[in-house]
């Protein structure tokens, strides 16, 4: 039981904050509900940054450390924001088996960027995944969050060309 | 209320345990030594330095001494030879995982480590050092974080969160990226929640908090007083 | 009264599916629709409008097991199986419909792969549409909990769960029904259920499956398991990284509620149950029950020392029950047919069916469910068709990181929890990853160890720190630098973290490299003395080459 119990104000005029206190509501502003706060912040403004960690522990009555180790703790969770187009190249055993450390390479030697990295242009993020669990289609990959399987490095290559539309 | 007493062995001695002691307790009320490096007196155990392990008759795992109660009849080994070798090795991951140099550091003398190591017999590391790049940050007016000396006991977090109250400390990332922070990850000087109790520097076992002004083997922790706030503070709520 | 209901759902589904000539069933399931198997449902229901088709139905179902050759279709009445079906194909499946299959198209169901399979779990895979409660209540869902609300007191079901021998599918294999026991008999005005789907395993997708292609009996499983241990409230805990199979459990949940299966007085009874699900995020040691709870409490995902065990304090220090997506879902069939009845499938130690995700270097890359005891080879070779390219079988890969890899020598090896403990691998929660020669065996369990290094929480020194250390370890043997004394500091360090860590993830890091080391120690060696990767897949300089 939260023993001040006004409400936080959100950080700016901004729409998406309400999507946010609306899942922060729906837990009762209880501390059990950061995770699916943090997963709403980041899937309104596609990562999490100091502001929204802070609006976040201030309405759940959390200390900002706690958010932050909560936030930082969970790999689904980025505190960077990411690139107008992203490449997630899965690398489960079977994708790893099948190749996907040769699409990370291409990926390297095309845009010059490492997993967690984007590129200066801002155009391409490319991350990495501990399976997304398509391993039947193994190697898999997402972009822009469309799955495709079964990929060589060359075709990776030029889907990515598609969507980047470089 | 009843208390139930509990005899059971520890090194061949018979000695007796009151409800919710631990073997740990029961070991030190009995001068039997078994090393400790994240537990303290007057914090909540969590079980995670591994150094405090002992062997229990019947039982394939080892089980942390901090945090396991015992039952009537049971038969705890705190010192053998696999015992030993895995505390060694355990301590030479820590003093592997960061930059520990004693002969520079302002708590040597003074340190929990250092000294474990020293009881240990550990003369020299045989896992390679990972030497990590780690700053230090000296921007709060009164106090020092070097991450290069921490050993993720997480006492300080515990003491700020369970005893004074402001949970300023806790810790980012995961496994060897971990890493005590202040607030959100901000230098400690800017930190909004910290009181400046210090208590977080006296309950470091090592010299990664320490008071400023202090020289090579200066620093001494004083953890005396946490006890007696604990029990205090319980007293009230 | 609800069981009344359910056979008025029944009768309606059998009366509507009378009027159906013809049933074309899309795979939906994540692995078809990454290949455009939701373009091929569409074109399909296009093309049956287009032609003003009476009687022919389109509907996505779940997983229809092989998901190699996807998009799927099946087509029934004939029971004909089309495979690595295109929009484009839908005019030649619409028009043959009734007539000769189109050719071209067909995968046969008589082969191992379909033959050899036994269906518990994944009865309703394929056959229903997962996103309507109607098609699962046709195929007797919720009957079971509606019998065991109304006629069954909560120790006979949990007497049911014990005499089926029903052993956790999340990996250590704990009978469930003494589980089921313990909470039952723990001390406590609440207690929970926690559904755990944080299916972490690198390679292994039988709960996105079960999730994608089931989800109501999941739930019944979860309900029966709250009125067995006296348990008003359950959550799911699933990855973020499965979008789809969350969708359709929040689906599966508000049409539950709406018909009054998941809710207040059940079945007319006073018993209670909600279902919420929470979101993982990505940390792998969640599936650790401690840490499980921990992130649900929306902690740092964290394992603390057991005992005490959930069951006994868990989540917000309540009794706690903790099981896996497949265990849940053998449930409902146990209660419907009888704890003797799946104790008669399996082994004498491993009772009933394993669904294993069968991917890698084979053939048929796909989702199983076979009977416990079937040998690996059976699984590999004649389920799985072999190795592609007639390439040499080299191991196989069970359990993921916690597990083992198992030569050539174990392959007629009955595969249960034990058979495969004594080899030195896990059941594990059921990912099977076929590797062949052109495997390095040093690369896979540096690529395990990698794995750990940053899944390791943190919290206890020999996982946070050995994990890190063995993983430099093994890279300087795939690089061709490291020695002897290198290897022996490897196995030491295999020895502390698999005794001294604090939970399961730290204790069982070590055992793809003990495995390894146990069935391929020469191929370290070559490595290592040599300088040589025998499966040329390391990329070392030789000494000619550093010297030239």
């Amino acid at each position: 039981m939260a023993a001040d119990s006004s409400k936080i104000a959100a950080p700016s005029a901004d729409k998406r904050w309400r999507l946010v206190d609306n899942v922060m509501r729906r837990h009762g502003y209880r501390a059990d509900g950061l995770i699916e706060s943090l997963h709403a912040v980041q899937e309104s403004f596609g990562y999490l940054d100091d502001v929204s960690l802070r609006f976040v522990a201030a309405s759940l009555r959390l200390p900002p450390s706690k958010v932050y180790g909560v936030a930082t703790f969970y790999h689904f969770f980025t505190l960077k924001p990411q690139g107008e187009h992203t490449c997630v190249v899965c690398l489960g055993t079977a994708c790893y088996i099948k190749g996907a450390q040769k699409i990370l390479d291409r990926i390297e030697q095309d845009y010059g960027i490492k997993p967690g990295e984007t590129t200066p242009d801002n155009k391409l993020s490319v991350l990495t995944a501990r399976c997304i669990g398509s391993c039947g289609l193994a190697p898999a990959v997402v972009i822009d969050g469309t799955m495709s399987g079964k990929l060589t490095a060359d075709e990776t290559a030029e889907h990515i060309c598609r969507c980047v539309g470089a | 209320m009843s208390t139930a007493i509990i005899t059971f062995i520890i090194d061949g001695r018979d000695v007796s345990a009151r409800e919710g002691q631990t073997i740990l307790d029961v070991a030190r009320e009995n001068d039997i030594p078994i090393p400790t490096l994240c537990s303290l007196q007057g914090l909540h155990p969590v079980g995670a330095c591994r150094v405090c392990l002992v062997e229990i008759k019947n039982t394939p795992k080892l089980l942390p001494a901090c945090v396991t109660r015992p039952s009537e009849g049971m038969e705890v080994i705190t010192d053998s030879e696999r015992l030993r070798q895995y505390r060694k090795t355990i301590t030479e991951m820590l003093f592997s995982e960061r930059n520990h140099v004693c002969a520079v550091c302002v708590s040597n003398g003074h340190c929990e480590l250092q000294s474990m190591a020293e009881n240990l017999g550990v003369t020299h590391v045989r896992v390679p050092y990972l030497y990590p790049r780690l700053p230090v940050d000296a921007t709060h007016a009164r106090f020092t974080v070097d991450h290069n000396r921490c050993i993720l006991c997480s006492r300080c977090v515990r003491v700020c969160d369970e005893v004074e109250g402001a949970h300023t400390w806790d810790m980012q990332g995961r496994g060897v990226d971990c890493r005590v922070i202040t607030d959100l990850k901000q230098p400690w000087g800017t930190s909004e929640s910290c009181t400046s109790c210090g208590k977080c520097v006296h309950v470091c076992p090592t010299g990664a908090l320490t008071e400023k002004g202090k020289a090579v083997a200066e620093m001494v922790k004083r953890t005396q007083f946490l006890p007696y706030l604990k029990t205090m503070r319980e007293s009230w709520s | 009264m609800i069981p009344d209901e359910l056979k008025a759902i029944t009768d309606a589904e059998t009366e509507a599916s009378a009027k159906v000539r013809c049933r074309l069933n899309v795979c939906m399931a994540a692995g078809c629709q990454s290949c455009h198997g939701d373009k091929v449902l569409k074109a399909l229901q296009a093309e049956v409008a287009s032609r003003k088709l009476e009687g022919v139905e389109v509907r996505g179902v779940g997983c229809l097991g092989l998901c190699a050759e996807g998009p799927l279709v099946l087509v029934d009445p004939e029971h004909v199986l089309y495979q690595r079906v295109q929009a484009e194909d839908a005019a030649d499946i619409v028009a043959a419909l009734g007539g000769k299959p189109v050719k071209r198209l067909v995968c046969s169901l008589e082969t191992p792969f379909f033959k050899r399979q036994k269906f518990i779990v994944l009865e309703n895979s394929g056959k229903i549409n997962p996103e309507r409660l109607e098609d699962y209540v046709a195929h007797r869902g919720y009957e079971a909990l509606a019998t065991c609300l109304t006629e069954r007191q909560p120790p006979e079901v949990v007497a049911e769960v014990l005499a089926s021998g029903l052993r956790g599918r999340g990996g250590a294999g704990f009978p469930t029904g003494l589980k089921w026991q313990m909470v039952a008999k723990a001390a406590g005005p609440k207690k929970y259920i926690i559904c755990n789907g944080d299916e972490g395993d690198p390679g292994a997708f039988m709960d996105r499956s079960v999730l994608e292609s089931d989800p109501h009996r999941v739930l019944e499983g979860m309900a029966l398991a709250g009125y067995a241990v006296g348990a008003d409230h359950g959550y799911v805990y699933v990855r973020a990284e499965y979008p789809l199979a969350v969708k359709r459990l929040n689906n599966a949940i508000k049409q539950a509620q709406k018909a009054g299966l998941l809710g207040p007085s059940i079945c007319d009874t006073a018993f209670t149950f909600n279902v919420e699900v929470r979101l993982g995020a990505g940390a792998f040691v969640c599936g650790e029950e401690t840490a499980l709870i921990a992130s649900v409490e929306g902690r740092r995902g964290q394992p603390r020392p057991r005992p005490p065990f959930p069951a006994e304090a868990g989540l917000w220090g309540c009794p706690t029950l903790i099981n896996n997506v497949e265990t849940f879902a053998n449930i409902p069939p146990i209660m419907r047919e009888g704890g003797k009845w799946f104790a008669g499938i399996g082994t004498e130690k491993s009772k009933g069916t394993k669904v294993f995700a069968l991917a890698g270097r084979v053939c048929n890359t796909g989702l199983i469910e076979v009977p416990m005891g079937i040998t690996l080879r059976e699984i590999i070779f004649d389920i799985g068709g072999g190795i592609p390219e007639g390439r040499k079988f080299k191991a196989v890969q069970t359990g993921g990181p916690s597990g083992g890899c198992i030569p050539e020598q174990f392959l007629d090896m009955p595969v249960d929890y034990d058979s495969l403990a004594k080899v030195g691998s896990i059941m594990g929660s059921g990912g099977m990853i076929v590797m062949d020669e052109s495997s390095c065996m040093v690369d896979v369990a540096k690529f395990f160890m990698e794995f750990c290094r940053t899944e390791s929480c943190g919290k206890c020194v020999p996982c946070r720190v050995g994990t890190a250390q063995m993983h430099n370890l093994l890279s300087s043997i795939c690089a061709g630098t490291a020695t002897m004394d290198d290897l022996a500091l490897l196995e030491r360090l295999c020895d502390t973290v698999k005794f001294t860590s604090l939970c399961g993830l730290g204790q069982s890091s070590p055992n793809p490299v003990l495995t390894t080391l146990r069935y391929f120690r020469h191929e370290y060696l070559a490595h290592i003395t040599d300088k040589r990767c025998p499966a040329g897949v390391c990329n070392i300089h030789s000494l000619a080459e550093v010297h030239a």
